[in-house]
């Protein structure tokens, strides 16, 4: 296989991992949650932000990521952990509240912390991107060419932090490219609503920095603007925003009624489900059914583990509580 | 009067609401009667509040009044602080307290300091309202309770209610008070359905106008042996731990806030005067917190003669896990009241 071919299998392998992920995280979710759901209750309380339909946006970029770089993700983080090489069972452990996860149970899926990936993320909207342009400025201080990825919605283009982070990185040429998955909703605002701009890629030129725009939720398009915009930084010319049309096939949290969705969003967003797209394209463009299988069974049966992992580890001791508030 | 709300009424005897419902009736009542009153934040439209804080508003008063905001805390809180200043009554909402970050400066550097810059000639007619608390797994980035932080930042009230009678009253003269109200509310409360709710927040409310007055506690249990003093959920818990120790004997005084700041001294004092024992319960971090002040006043009073070391339970210093066995492990709660008290009562000089 090509490297090309294999980065295409890779990309398609992860997509499936995510879902599958996502599969397995929502009745796990609902356990204790029914008749009556209450938040508090089940084996993962609190509140859960799947990424169904926005694994594009991970693996297209995750793709040109080497172990080194960095990624700041957000409240969504699962597929973007996944395609940065987060540790699955350690990442699963943390989501139940684990003794072995990432931090023992303390941060829970919206903070998810994995420095042998250099990968973290955060619940706070847009404060993933000043870290971002850190740590790329760190890599790049120390003479490395490792770069930084800040993850971000499409709302978040409208804090402050997201302007201020876009200026600095210019100003310093960082090395750090701001991916924004546009799903066109902030909970319950749609993005037209609340946004002065029709694109948010057209905001870079504030900044003086390329800004791309990938329509169509598509693995390939945003593996290839991905691919100039990390090789911009790498190659030490600045930092570049890439805005990805994408969506969200669930509700902004698990429970959300969606009552906010036109008529008929959810069922015509399905039909366009990037995974099964993707897959057609991969046996028209000539991979093989089997390979797609058995990358589909790896993926799964890597998950399904971890899951197993999760599932019997025990809880940390209550006194662990204390631990770690300071280094 | 809506038709929902007729047929509420329509039930004999009591008009039992949630918090999020009296709130949002409070709201809409007062925007009714002024027009001046405009309601801005996140999901705070159609969809009526993340936390149902503004249900039904949007359909009421359409959205030139009840506005969806971009996720923009720094520019929507600072232009109701603009608003304000130019003779409307600005309502926002900061969806979690745990937001505040982005959009302090507006709040403690604009808003709490407007009229005194101004010598006292620009008000801040503002309220903010946001969620506090956790217990259901949400972790540490949306389950805090920064009572003190706002507490301590002088030129704005703070207020909390633990029930939904309070809600309504507490809300009216917090849009009505010419100065910048915080009015946070617990989400352990609320009354949403997909959060539990603690049953007792759910009370017989009004459907008239009436205020509950700010700067004002409450005793919602008379008692002769300690003073137990809360806010919030707390009060709830000092509720279930003095019918508890009511059984071995023990009569607790509970004393729910409802205001942090400006504290109700007096009320306290008054209470540790008749009890000798203070405990205060409260669900922000410990040190420097409430407790610490509440207990400082009656110390400084000098007017209430304890007859053991007050003590306090608060959430410990360290930030507030995600994993249950580690939040439940720390959060306050009625055992761990009952259990402060028993060894209370058998510390004595």
């Amino acid at each position: 296989m090509s490297s090309n071919q294999n980065k295409r299998l890779w990309m398609y392998a992860n997509m499936v991992k995510s879902r599958h992920f996502e599969d397995l995280i929502k009745p796990a979710y609902f356990e204790g949650k029914s008749p009556v759901f209450n938040m508090a209750k089940g084996p993962i309380p609190g509140e859960m932000h799947l990424s169904d339909g926005q694994e594009p946006c991970a693996v297209g970029v995750c793709a040109h990521l080497r172990e080194d770089d960095i990624v700041t993700a957000t409240h969504r983080p699962h597929h973007i952990a996944i395609a940065k090489g987060v540790d699955l069972n350690g990442m699963t452990a943390e989501i139940f509240g684990k003794k072995d996860g990432l931090a023992g149970g303390r941060g829970g899926h919206m903070h998810l912390f994995d420095p042998a990936v250099n990968f973290s993320c955060s619940g706070i909207i847009a404060q993933g991107l000043g870290p971002a342009v850190g740590a790329a400025m760190a890599a790049k201080l120390s003479g490395s060419d490792a770069v930084a990825v800040a993850f971000l919605g499409e709302g978040a283009a409208n804090q402050g932090a997201f302007h201020e982070a876009l200026n600095l990185a210019s100003v310093w040429k960082a090395p750090v490219v701001f991916v924004i998955e546009d799903n066109s909703y902030g909970i319950s605002v749609s993005k037209s609503d609340c946004t002065a701009v029709e694109s948010n890629a057209a905001r870079a030129a504030a900044y003086d920095m390329p800004g791309h725009h990938v329509a169509g939720n598509d693995p390939d398009a945003i593996s290839e603007i991905a691919g100039e915009a990390v090789a911009y930084a790498r190659s030490g010319q600045g930092p570049s925003l890439i805005e990805i049309e994408t969506s969200r096939l669930e509700g902004h949290f698990m429970g959300d009624p969606e009552g906010y969705r036109p008529d008929g969003e959810v069922e015509r967003l399905k039909e366009l489900d990037p995974i099964p797209k993707y897959r057609a394209r991969l046996l028209a463009d000539g991979f093989e059914e089997a390979d797609l299988e058995s990358a589909e069974q790896d993926a799964r049966n890597q998950v399904d583990q971890a899951f197993s992992f999760a599932r019997e580890n025990q809880y940390p001791e209550p006194e662990e509580v204390y631990d770690h508030v300071f280094v | 009067m809506s038709s929902s709300d007729t047929q509420i009424t329509a039930a004999p005897a009591e008009r039992r609401l949630t918090i999020a419902k009296a709130m949002s009736e409070a709201i809409g009542q007062e925007m009714e009667r002024d027009p001046s009153i405009i309601v801005l934040g996140e999901d705070i439209g159609k969809m009526g509040g993340v936390f149902g804080t503004t249900t039904g508003l949007h359909d009421q008063f359409g959205r030139d009044r009840v506005k969806d905001t971009p996720i923009s805390e720094t520019a929507f809180i600072g232009a109701a602080v603009g608003m304000a200043a130019s003779g409307m009554r600005p309502i926002v909402e900061l969806m979690f307290v745990d937001f505040f970050g982005v959009c302090m400066d507006a709040i403690y550097n604009l808003a709490a300091k407007q009229s005194y810059f101004s010598g006292g000639k620009v008000s801040c007619p503002m309220v903010l309202m946001t969620s506090v608390g956790g217990g259901y797994g949400d972790a540490g980035q949306h389950s805090q309770c920064l009572y003190a932080t706002f507490g301590h930042l002088p030129g704005m009230k703070v207020v909390m209610p633990s029930n939904a009678h309070d809600a309504k009253g507490l809300m009216l003269s917090a849009i009505r008070d010419d100065n910048p109200v915080i009015f946070m509310f617990h989400k352990a409360l609320q009354g949403m359905g997909w959060l539990g709710t603690i049953a007792g927040s759910i009370t017989d409310t009004p459907d008239d106008d009436y205020v509950v007055p700010i700067g004002k506690a409450n005793i919602v249990r008379q008692g002769s042996d300690v003073s137990i003093v809360g806010l919030g959920a707390t009060v709830h818990h000092g509720l279930e731990a003095a019918n508890k120790l009511a059984e071995a004997g023990i009569e607790a005084e509970v004393i729910d806030l409802r205001t942090i700041a400006p504290l109700d001294r007096q009320t306290i004092i008054q209470s540790v005067s008749k009890t000798g024992r203070l405990l205060v319960v409260d669900d922000d971090y410990l040190s420097f917190g409430i407790g610490a002040e509440v207990i400082t006043s009656v110390c400084e009073s000098g007017a209430a003669p304890l007859k053991c070391p007050p003590q306090r339970i608060a959430h410990p210093d360290i930030p507030i896990p995600f994993s249950p066995v580690l939040e439940h492990f720390i959060l306050p709660d009625a055992k761990k009241i009952e259990q402060a008290v028993l060894s209370m009562m058998k510390a004595e000089k």
